[in-house]
């Protein structure tokens, strides 16, 4: 029981994240058609906002600020290279995103230095919330899920309940028709662009002191991102949601289930010493993401819930 | 005189007059290959800083054999196959002793290399110095004679913690946590087996090894420790994987004994705080709080003050110094001869002396049990904690076995 309410939890707190990320990714590819292999980057570079200005001004400004700044990065990367390249086709554009991914990564080397930044979850909420099963829990964690949902609340308000949302709607599936209505289309782009990668800064500024902020934790959790997008169907954010979680679940179960191979495989002879045999559920969860890619890709190429195949 | 004829003879005149100067002012080079980007750069890092400081101190003494040493860095990323490129990188460098301690994964790879280098390359053999790569086999199994190991290996330090749980009686499990490969491996192997062999009523609720490095948030496996009832911890983690299982149990307010080998160090005791108090332990062959010379306190303050780091790792000038004298003694590069000295040599560090033990080059060294605890009189990382001895265990009583039938060359 205690088990199953832990990793219910955990996986919730772990799915919203990578919802944070995954819908800003979505919500670009289905827009612009850009699969954008830098995304990941940008939720690095919240982090790393964040800790530089939370040094100034504390935790719960830079909580704002650091968004508001990756996402004028964002505004900046589309504005100026994007677009340009937008020209070329997909295939540029791909390739200079991922060329991007390594820019940041460099970059943020050379600023912050190799090593992870002490990078630290503010002293208000470092106290434990309560108690479950004798265990603590620690308040930060439902911060977190309480700033994931209230993104989540205010994504939704924005895209189905206002003129804003009706014309980045109406530019996804028309957008000569919107241009034709007067509206400034690439400027939406730009705009979209942009707060998707402030939704990844502020996955960044959550995550970032609640699990390492490095150089390499944009190449850590990229690949994820990118399975989420694809298992929830490229460009749906009902997809992108129900898949984040799908995953969250899947990974903090399958680290409290015990059973090896032997046990499971037993009918079909399987030895507990053998290379196979050895191997647990629980030692298998950072590959499941990956599993679970590969078998949508052959069973349902589209996606839980995506419209188009690729 | 035509340009190209004129370039070419001042560029061999630029290259002579640089092999003279270099034939002049000898050198010797240590290759320090250890991960300096990624995960655990800080950790490669901290080791590197050691390393470098201890040569200067040499230098300044005069050199190895009258040679000046340096520490020349090559990263690895942490990864078994980049590592050889790094070697052949430093060979090519004229690199003759190799000195690495990150990931006994790592260390096989190198061994084994180093290994064959130096069957093939008669005259030319390079030295492999481990410093803190721990799996069993580099001094049984896979045992070679260019390999020296300077920290006790899994068994010797396994066998101190096992000792210490002998006499707690009211611990009644024990759960096993250790990173995914051949160090982690061992480190489980060792733990279940002596856990059964001295405390028989001790149930292992359960062994766990997770992937190295790419854990973030070490809760689930914390809560499943909690929900498992365990009464104790074994863990073998090191660097980050060390530090966010410490992090991740300070929240979860998971309060049992950490049996840790790596718990005293890098970056580590930051995470702990107030709630690792008179839990965390660890088994070291040294820690700030071990009673030494006034003269060895004034290197650690010293150490800490140029590099703003903890000292840690006093194995590392254990090593320098040990090759040191056995250069000295030699009196030249001849790595064969050097190899010979050190084999069987005893040395008198700070904190007792240390013997290179012949039949399988395992260094023999005291080793100590401590705990995180307040009010000590040096404290880790600025934390105000620090560590406090509870067993001092003596050189000789460390030994184990080894099934190592060295080849020596003839």
């Amino acid at each position: 029981m205690e088990t199953v309410v832990f990793a219910l939890l955990n996986g919730l707190i772990y799915g919203l994240l990578l919802f944070m990320l995954s819908s800003g990714l979505t919500l670009i590819f289905s827009m612009m058609g850009v699969l954008n292999m830098a995304h990941a980057s940008f939720y690095m570079l919240g982090a790393y906002f964040a800790f530089t200005l939370g040094q100034h001004t504390g935790f719960w400004f830079a909580l704002f600020l650091a968004p508001i700044c990756v996402g004028a990065a964002g505004a900046c990367v589309e504005k100026w290279g994007l677009r340009k390249v937008h020209a070329s086709g997909h295939v540029a554009e791909l390739l200079f995103t991922f060329g991007l991914a390594y820019v940041i990564e460099e970059l943020v080397k050379i600023i912050w230095g190799k090593f992870a930044v002490a990078y630290e979850i503010p002293p208000e909420l470092n106290f434990s919330l309560f108690e479950l099963f004798g265990s603590q829990y620690p308040a930060y964690r439902i911060f977190m899920l309480a700033v994931s949902i209230g993104m989540l609340a205010g994504l939704w308000y924005l895209l189905k309940r206002t003129r804003i949302g009706l014309i980045i709607q109406a530019s996804l599936t028309h957008p000569h028709m919107v241009s034709h209505l007067g509206h400034n289309v690439p400027r939406i782009f730009m705009l979209v662009f942009a707060a998707g990668c402030a939704l990844a800064g502020l996955a960044g500024v959550i995550g970032g002191n609640y699990l390492v902020t490095e150089p390499s934790m944009a190449f850590s959790i990229g690949p994820i991102v990118f399975v989420v997008v694809v298992v929830g169907g490229m460009g749906s954010l009902e997809g992108a949601f129900i898949a984040s979680l799908l995953i969250g679940f899947l990974q903090t179960f399958a680290i409290s289930i015990d059973a090896s191979f032997a046990e499971i495989f037993s009918f079909a002879g399987l030895s507990a010493d053998g290379d196979v045999g050895r191997i647990t559920i629980a030692s298998l969860a950072p590959m499941l993401p990956f599993i679970l890619l590969v078998l949508m890709l052959m069973l349902r190429p589209r996606g839980l819930m995506g419209e188009r195949e690729f | 005189m035509s340009k190209g004829v004129f370039w070419k003879t001042s560029l061999t005149a630029l290259l002579l007059s640089g092999g003279v100067l270099s034939a002049e002012a000898e050198t010797i080079k240590i290759g320090y290959i250890d991960p300096l980007s990624g995960p655990f750069g800080s950790t490669g890092d901290a080791g590197l800083k050691h390393f470098r400081y201890a040569a200067d101190e040499i230098n300044a003494a005069g050199g190895m054999g009258g040679m000046q040493v340096e520490v020349v860095a090559f990263d690895n990323k942490i990864n078994p196959k980049e590592s050889l490129v790094q070697l052949q990188k430093a060979i090519d460098q004229g690199v003759r002793f190799i000195a690495q301690g990150n990931g006994s994964s790592v260390a096989n790879a190198l061994t084994d290399a180093i290994a064959k280098h130096n069957k093939r390359n008669p005259g030319e053999e390079v030295l492999f110095l481990n410093y803190a790569a721990v799996d069993p086999a580099l001094t049984n199994k896979k045992c070679n004679y260019w390999h020296f190991r300077f920290d006790a290996h899994v068994d010797m330090k396994m066998a101190g913690l096992t000792d210490w749980l002998r006499d707690q009686k009211d611990i009644k499990s024990a759960y096993i946590l250790a990173q995914d490969y051949s160090y982690g491996r061992a480190f489980t192997a060792a733990a279940k087996s002596m856990i059964e062999e001295k405390r028989p009523d001790i149930k292992i609720v359960g062994a766990e090894l997770h992937p190295i490095g790419k854990v973030k948030d070490f809760t689930p496996y914390v809560q499943k420790m909690m929900s498992a009832k365990a009464d104790v911890v074994f863990t073998g983690n090191w660097g980050t994987d060390m530090t966010l299982l410490v992090k991740a149990a300070n929240a979860s307010g998971h309060t049992v004994p950490y049996l840790t080998f790596y718990g005293g160090g890098l970056g580590a005791p930051t995470a702990m705080g107030q709630s690792a108090v008179g839990l965390v332990k660890q088994i070291t062959e040294f820690h700030e709080n071990i009673e030494a010379s006034e003269k060895q306190m004034a290197r650690v303050d010293d150490f800490e003050k140029t590099n703003s780091l903890d000292y840690y790792y006093e194995r590392v000038f254990t090593l320098m110094n040990m090759l040191d004298k056995a250069v000295d003694g030699v009196g030249s590069v001849d790595v064969p001869k050097i190899a010979a000295a050190l084999e069987g040599m005893t040395y008198e560090t700070p904190y007792g002396e240390v013997t290179m033990r012949a039949d399988d080059h395992q260094l023999m060294q005291p080793l100590y049990i401590s705990t995180f605890s307040e009010g000590v009189a040096r404290d880790v990382e600025n934390t105000g904690y620090g560590f406090k001895t509870d067993i001092t265990i003596p050189a000789a009583a460390t030994e184990t076995p080894t099934t190592c039938r060295m080849r020596r060359p003839s």
